[in-house]
């Protein structure tokens, strides 16, 4: 089964508020070995402007695949999650996240292509603050891997 | 041209990042852990062959954060803290595979490929990471930063 063209531009339900903790934050920095002090030491992060620890640059990820398994689990879909590969990945920024940020995302299918009986799935998430002001967007491409595999 | 918004030491072309990496079942696992992504080809050597995988990979998530982790510390010396990440962008090309036993080596680098483009103070670097066998595991690896 292949992916149905016509989910290009179905929006999501947004998701719930997602707080961005401060051991989080450390948590996903010892794993991505992110040893900027910013990720780790208040002070370094509220001397260079920021109110919390700011998290590593891929840590919206956590986010976004909040707004993935919305769009993997949805019925008419035809997503078969077993043979998705994650083919590109892409983050748009208006400001780092900061411990303290309260998150909603948002996901919009952009494209569904077809190549060589794979199909690609294109989506971008947008994520907001409690100011309704844009934080970032993660964009990602899946590709779902055809029957003959 | 606003060069003073440019520390004066960058020009297309420089390595401006370069670090060795290792990693472990035991990264996977804690990567597992801090992003929430579970699936199992990360941590079963058993589900990762009846997939039709050489082995257990890392994540394609752990390898894009692993690459920009230095970019992140370059910019806040070079800038005082003052630079910021306008974009970040990957191609997954090749698997990371890593042994139950000991780690795999994985080396990052990050070159100026663009200088005040589109913007002054702009810098577009573009990224790499190989494994220790020389393979060559994300296309297109982008970050822009801006330096004020």
């Amino acid at each position: 089964m292949s992916v149905n063209p016509a989910l290009v531009d179905v929006v999501f339900e947004p998701t719930e508020s997602y707080v961005v903790g401060r051991e989080k934050i450390r948590e996903f920095a010892a794993a991505v070995l992110a040893d900027d002090p910013s990720h780790w030491d208040v002070e370094v992060a509220r001397s260079r402007g920021f109110a919390d620890l700011v998290a590593p640059p891929t840590f919206p990820v956590v986010i976004q695949d909040k707004t993935l398994q919305q769009l993997l689990s949805h019925p008419g879909a035809g997503i078969d999650f077993s043979r998705v590969v994650h083919g590109d990945q892409r983050f748009e920024y208006s400001r780092p996240v900061v411990a303290g940020d309260e998150l909603v995302a948002t996901l919009r299918v952009t494209k569904v292509q077809s190549l060589g009986g794979h199909s690609m799935v294109t989506s971008e998430s947008a994520m907001t603050d409690t100011a309704g002001e844009h934080v970032v967007t993660a964009i990602s491409t899946l590709v779902v891997r055809g029957d003959e595999g | 041209m606003s060069a003073a918004n440019r520390a004066p030491e960058i020009s297309v072309g420089d390595v401006v990042v370069h670090k060795d990496c290792a990693l472990s079942r035991e990264s996977l696992v804690r990567y597992a852990g801090a992003s929430g992504d579970f699936n199992p080809i990360h941590y079963r050597d058993d589900i990762a062959s009846s997939v039709g995988l050489e082995g257990v990979l890392a994540h394609g998530m752990l390898t894009m954060g692993l690459a920009i982790s230095p970019v992140s510390s370059w910019l806040a010396q070079v800038t005082s803290g003052r630079g910021q990440l306008v974009s970040y962008q990957v191609r997954f090309t090749k698997p990371v595979y890593v042994p139950a036993h000991g780690t795999v080596g994985v080396q990052v680098s990050a070159t100026v490929a663009k200088l005040d483009d589109p913007a002054p103070g702009r810098v577009t670097l573009n990224l790499s990471v190989t494994t220790e066998a020389g393979a060559s595991v994300l296309g297109k690896a982008l970050a822009v930063v801006s330096l004020s």
